[in-house]
């Protein structure tokens, strides 16, 4: 082989780990910065006030950055989102399939997809024109703008995540799992129900947690239907009022804060939050599924 | 009743019970683009297209944020695609199975579940500020490549993997290097698969918001942008601002919006499912 040609065979085999690699890059680069700003916060401000502070007053003087509200705000709608994501997610994983005929997964799947690739900002449209004022009607509110608005649209985003996961998961078990109970004269029902859910039911847990990320982490629909209002959800009525959470805070205020004033590295320091808890949420689910193909 | 004709009357209820969930499950996106036609379909005509807005965003058209979308998207694909395939074709032709690929393959998860507003803040960071680039139609473009990123890799590592070992094999007995091998018969091969995935990741970053609010948005530009250093407007911004912060904005006009950014994103989603299964069909091997 000429020279030449070997230099750029090592060149190319260079760059092309190089974009192997950047992926690594980007993740540990995304941290590093969040880091980096989240701690010119807590220079001035204490880190435990921070996360424990029951009041988020960015703008007064001097400004009061507690998350607390923001973080439980999240939470509430996250929970309210995933409660109703469960049985619909996984049920419709379910009926694809186990018990759908051919032609209606044909439907159902593509219907599926389009709900994932339905732009975040459309959907927040709807649930502001149409969910939210029919919710105000319908349980006589004073606002239609409610975590329980804003969780029925993230059930909504999130169903698509956990269907094809927990779908793949179920259609992974083995034939011979089915073959064996329904011979022994166990009905169609009674195989899924206690043979072939349960074998599935890591991949099914690592769709919900994913589900659960892409809730958190969801933007424009809380901070267009959830009200913003950063008040500890504590109440028993909660669910019907206005909840404000971590990325309808940042969404909301990024665009005022002043470059490097504390502000700002407080945003950051809540885009770090979010960061770490969506790591966590990924990787026990990357680990629940990475366990499961590895079973196989 | 005995036991047997029991259980199968049970059987019977409770696929009935699955076959209603899987309704309440799909209902809604049919009810959600009926809607949209209902009440955008009649502000779709050629001048909301391709006119600017006037009054406010009262009145006139939407045709600099379709504008300031297509060159978001084509400066996306510009960056994310050679890298993204490039990526693929290491996990898949030059790496092994030990650490290393197994870090990468979680950093390339987790990137797919990073926020997208968690992008609009390290772009904001990185991009805008630190290597100045200001609001521009360069740093949203690059934070929407990084965003995009993940579905890159999968799609063109899922087409590289569906190339057969013996088409390397063939070319490297031949003569070929490693590269000649990828260049001239891997990658072409794998083409169909890539642009599945370069079409799924302009659908995606087209209708994204919260990573371009920072870093390229404009509530209202009077003029197109002419340089990869200007601001832009675009259409998902624009609906988020027209339904949030213009109080007595017409209706139609928010609709209308909403629909094209509809349309323009499921026209995406639809021709990377054609080019998939027209590829899954035409293999020949």
């Amino acid at each position: 082989m000429r020279t030449a040609q070997k230099i750029k065979e090592v060149l190319i085999g260079k760059l092309i780990l190089a974009c192997g690699v950047l992926s690594i890059a980007v993740v540990v680069l995304i941290f590093v910065f969040l880091l980096r700003d989240a701690f010119s916060l807590f220079d001035s401000y204490p880190l435990i006030d921070f996360i424990t502070g029951r009041n988020w007053y960015p703008i007064s003087e001097p400004p009061v950055f507690g998350i607390l509200p923001l973080v439980l705000g999240s939470l509430l709608v996250t929970a309210i989102a995933i409660l109703l994501a469960i049985p619909l997610g996984v049920g419709t994983a379910i009926y694809i399939a186990e018990v759908a005929p051919g032609w209606l997964k044909e439907i159902l799947k593509p219907l599926m997809e389009i709900v994932a690739a339905i732009p975040s900002v459309v959907l927040a449209f709807i649930g502001l024109t149409l969910l939210a004022p029919y919710l105000q009607g319908l349980l006589d509110l004073n606002t239609g703008l409610t975590a329980l608005t804003g969780g029925i649209m993230l059930a909504f985003m999130a169903l698509p995540t956990i269907v094809s996961i927990a779908e793949d998961a179920i259609n992974a078990v083995p034939r011979s799992y089915r073959e064996g109970s329904l011979a022994m004269g166990a009905t169609r029902w009674q195989t899924t129900g206690r043979v072939v859910v349960p074998a599935a039911m890591s991949g099914i847990s690592a769709s919900v947690m994913l589900g659960i990320g892409r809730a958190i982490g969801e933007t424009m629909v809380v901070l267009m239907v959830t009200g913003n209002a950063a008040v500890m959800p504590t109440s028993a009525d909660s669910v019907l009022k206005p909840v404000r959470t971590l990325t309808g805070t940042i969404a909301q205020e990024m665009g005022e804060a002043v470059f490097n004033g504390p502000h700002y590295f407080a945003l950051f320091a809540i885009g770090l939050v979010l960061f770490v808890i969506t790591f966590a949420v990924n990787w026990i689910a990357d680990l629940v599924l990475y366990r499961y193909r590895e079973g196989e | 009743m005995s036991g047997v004709s029991r259980q199968l009357v049970f059987e019977k209820i409770a696929h009935l019970v699955l076959a209603l969930i899987a309704a309440i499950a799909v209902a809604p996106v049919i009810g959600i683009i009926i809607f949209l036609f209902i009440k955008g379909g009649p502000a779709l005509t050629p001048e909301f297209l391709t006119s600017m807005p006037t009054n406010g965003m009262k009145a006139g058209g939407i045709f600099p944020a379709i504008v300031g979308t297509l060159y978001l998207v084509l400066g996306t694909i510009v960056f994310a695609v050679p890298v993204g395939t490039l990526a693929a074709v290491y996990l898949t032709e030059y790496a092994t199975q030990g650490r290393l690929t197994r870090y990468i393959r979680l950093a390339i998860a987790n990137m797919a579940g990073v926020p997208s507003v968690v992008y609009g803040l390290f772009g904001l960071g990185l991009f805008v500020l630190l290597l100045q680039m200001g609001t521009s139609l360069l740093a949203g473009s690059l934070t929407l490549g990084l965003l995009v990123l993940p579905v890159v890799i999968t799609a063109a590592e899922e087409a590289l993997l569906a190339v057969p070992q013996s088409f390397r094999q063939a070319s490297l007995a031949l003569g070929a290097t490693r590269w000649q091998t990828i260049r001239r018969v891997v990658l072409p091969n794998a083409i169909p698969g890539i642009i599945t995935g370069t079409v799924l990741a302009v659908g995606r970053a087209a209708g994204e918001t919260a990573a371009i609010m920072f870093t390229v948005a404009a509530f209202f530009l009077p003029t197109l942008p002419d340089s990869p250093f200007s601001q832009a407007m675009a259409l998902p911004y624009h609906l988020y601002t027209i339904s949030t912060q213009v109080p007595g904005m017409p209706e139609e006009i928010k609709w209308g919006t909403a629909l094209v950014l509809l349309l323009l994103v499921l026209s995406f989603t639809l021709t990377a499912a054609v080019v998939r299964a027209r590829f899954r069909r035409k293999r020949r091997w």
